[in-house]
């Protein structure tokens, strides 16, 4: 029996051929009469992908059709945007998958938990056998092993996720942790947003145009200040996130000097998004202060992703050895020793039984 | 029999700098169970070799100056098995290791010499002795989350994150061990300087001076920090300084103790 993986990804085709094709709770359903004895859908944001077992060959142009969602052109027009991996190429796609080596950004750990899903569903479904068993195991060990053995999932990758950590390792916990949005943007609102995740609570937005604060304010769940007052707002507040469109600094060393006497010991973390930069960077000179400027923080997620490639090669080891291990394991099946008709109580007893 | 013990303590710190060594040159540098066994079995051959000894000596073993560096190096590795597996500052292992070795390594200078003179039983200067070294594992401790404080608010001030960076706990947390650590120290280091009083033989004022110096030194740090006279990176800063002065006065204090 041949096992194999159908689908599509982010770089093989972009998202509104993907969201034609992103399958539904009856492609399972449909590769089943087509011959397939068992069956995966995965789906996420970046990828659909069908991982199937079959005595017969399944054309591709009737996998293709299972997972569209709609009735626009034929799947025809599509097919060269899907990509077809069978054995031991399909096992190391999904090895490659779960350990993040395939995603959009290296090492994200998401798919794992994603892939895992996909598995509890097929397994729920009874679509789910010993072959899928055995190989979907085999890729969340590979996966494990890839995250713990590598530096795959190290360090942040986005400004949010930088501002996050550098937060976190100034102030410990961010619970409580008060956070002041000067002006608005993408990026501030999504490094906000980060903080928020975390636990930041005490929001405040102030910008020169009332409405827009209280606009941004009212979406994050947060208060409005007026722009008046915003200097003022510097002695109570943790983080401060600045992108204004001024020209010239708003916060200089001199401004500064007041309020670091009220803060006492207090940190104050700076994250100046603003170009041109909204914050003196000689402000950075005083004890307790942390700025970043927009190209610091780049710089450190640029440098994560670096980091992240550099242990591609390491990571890649590791799947090697685990596709020549299930190859090996299925040669001793082709041989005839492997349980073809398992249980699939016993297959539900080793998946509760193995880490989910 | 107790040099070897000795040997291989040291032996088992050094593996713990090696292999701490080896994780910053890959630039994978995680908490490591390792490190950990190595300082545990290294602390279990020091007790051993403590113990050994202080049969020998018929007292606690802290005659000359390498039993000292000896007994140290224990108090600095017990309190970092009670200290770091309880703030979960593991890596401070890392940190740890090396100055543990530095002064095992002691064992390769000439200064294993026996007393001149025995010295009889006396609770109170034993009790003195003891626990005044164990102060001083305590401000070797505050030390290295001193020096950990100081890395990582390097980093975070140039902007340039190391992969130690991601490892190494946040600022309150190695402020707060820093902090402890110092009132841990000084309380012990109190209670050695008063029980001196006690111990019945007259003491050197050179000996006398130097130890009120450190216990002023500590008190000021500690002063600094609750008064809010320092921004915790001076205080860390002071940390690393006092321990270095006081070492070298504990020296000082071994060496007109035996020349007085």
């Amino acid at each position: 029996m041949n096992f194999f993986c159908f689908g599509l990804n982010h770089r093989t085709a972009p998202i509104e051929v993907r969201e034609r094709f992103a399958g539904h709770a009856r492609s399972p359903v449909v590769l089943r009469h087509l011959g397939c004895s068992e069956v995966l859908l995965l789906t996420t944001c970046n990828r659909v992908e069908i991982y199937a077992a079959a005595e017969a060959n399944i054309a591709n142009e009737e996998i293709a059709e299972s997972l569209r969602i709609d009735d626009g052109p034929s799947s025809k027009n599509y097919l060269e945007a899907f990509y077809r991996k069978e054995n031991a190429e399909c096992a190391r796609h999904l090895f490659r998958v779960a350990a993040g080596l395939d995603s959009m950004v290296v090492g994200e750990t998401e798919i794992l938990g994603q892939a895992k899903r996909a598995y509890a569903d097929a397994l729920a479904s009874g679509n789910a056998g010993p072959l899928l068993h055995r190989l979907c195991q085999r890729a969340f060990r590979a996966a494990k092993q890839v995250r713990s053995k590598t530096q795959i999932t190290r360090g942040p990758v986005s400004v949010g996720s930088v501002a996050v950590d550098l937060a976190e390792k100034i102030f410990g916990d961010l619970r409580g942790r008060k956070v002041l949005v000067l002006g608005a943007g993408e990026t501030s609102t999504k490094t906000l947003r980060a903080l928020a995740s975390r636990g930041v609570s005490d929001l405040r937005v102030s910008n020169r145009t009332p409405a827009r604060a209280e606009e941004l304010a009212h979406e994050l769940e947060g208060i409005a200040v007026p722009f008046a007052t915003w200097l003022e707002q510097c002695r109570e507040i943790d983080i401060l996130i600045s992108s204004t469109a001024a020209e010239t600094h708003l916060l200089t060393p001199p401004l500064l000097v007041p309020i670091l006497r009220d803060r006492a010991d207090r940190p104050l973390f700076i994250i100046d998004i603003a170009v041109p930069r909204d914050v003196a960077p000689e402000v950075n000179e005083f004890d307790g202060v942390y700025l970043y400027d927009i190209d610091s923080l780049r710089e450190i997620a640029s440098e994560s992703h670096e980091l992240r490639r550099q242990q591609m090669a390491a990571a890649e080891a590791i799947i090697d050895e685990h596709v020549a291990d299930f190859e090996k394991h299925l040669g001793l099946s082709q041989s005839g020793t492997r349980p073809t008709k398992e249980c699939p109580t016993r297959v539900s007893g080793e998946l509760r039984a193995s880490e989910l | 029999m107790d040099r070897q013990l000795l040997i291989f303590a040291t032996v088992c710190y050094l593996a713990a700098v090696i292999r701490t060594v080896i994780s910053f040159r890959a630039r994978i540098f995680r908490r490591s169970r390792f490190v950990f066994l190595a300082i545990a079995l290294g602390f279990v051959l020091q007790t051993a070799f403590l113990s050994v000894r202080g049969h020998a000596l018929g007292s606690c073993p802290i005659t000359n100056l390498l039993e000292v560096l000896v007994f140290l190096a224990w108090s600095i590795a017990l309190i970092y098995l009670l200290i770091g597996t309880a703030y979960r500052l593991s890596l401070m292992g890392a940190f740890t290791a090396p100055l543990v070795v530095l002064q095992l390594a002691a064992w390769l200078l000439p200064i294993d010499t026996p007393r001149a003179f025995p010295i009889a039983p006396n609770p109170w200067l034993e009790f003195h002795a003891s626990i005044s070294i164990i102060a001083y594992g305590a401000f070797a401790l505050a030390c290295v989350a001193g020096a950990m404080y100081l890395v990582q608010e390097r980093q975070l001030k140039t902007h340039q994150l190391r992969s130690i960076f991601y490892h190494l706990p946040p600022l309150p947390n190695l402020f707060s061990a820093m902090t402890r650590l110092l009132w841990f120290g000084f309380i012990l280091y109190s209670a050695g300087l008063i029980s001196g009083f006690f111990v019945g033989e007259p003491l050197p004022w050179t000996k006398i001076a130097l130890a009120i110096a450190i216990w002023i030194l500590y008190g000021a740090i500690l002063q600094g920090r609750y008064l809010g006279w320092m921004a915790p990176r001076r205080i860390a800063t002071l940390c690393v300084v006092a321990f270095a002065v006081a070492l070298s006065l504990l020296w000082s204090i071994e060496f007109v103790g035996h020349r007085v």
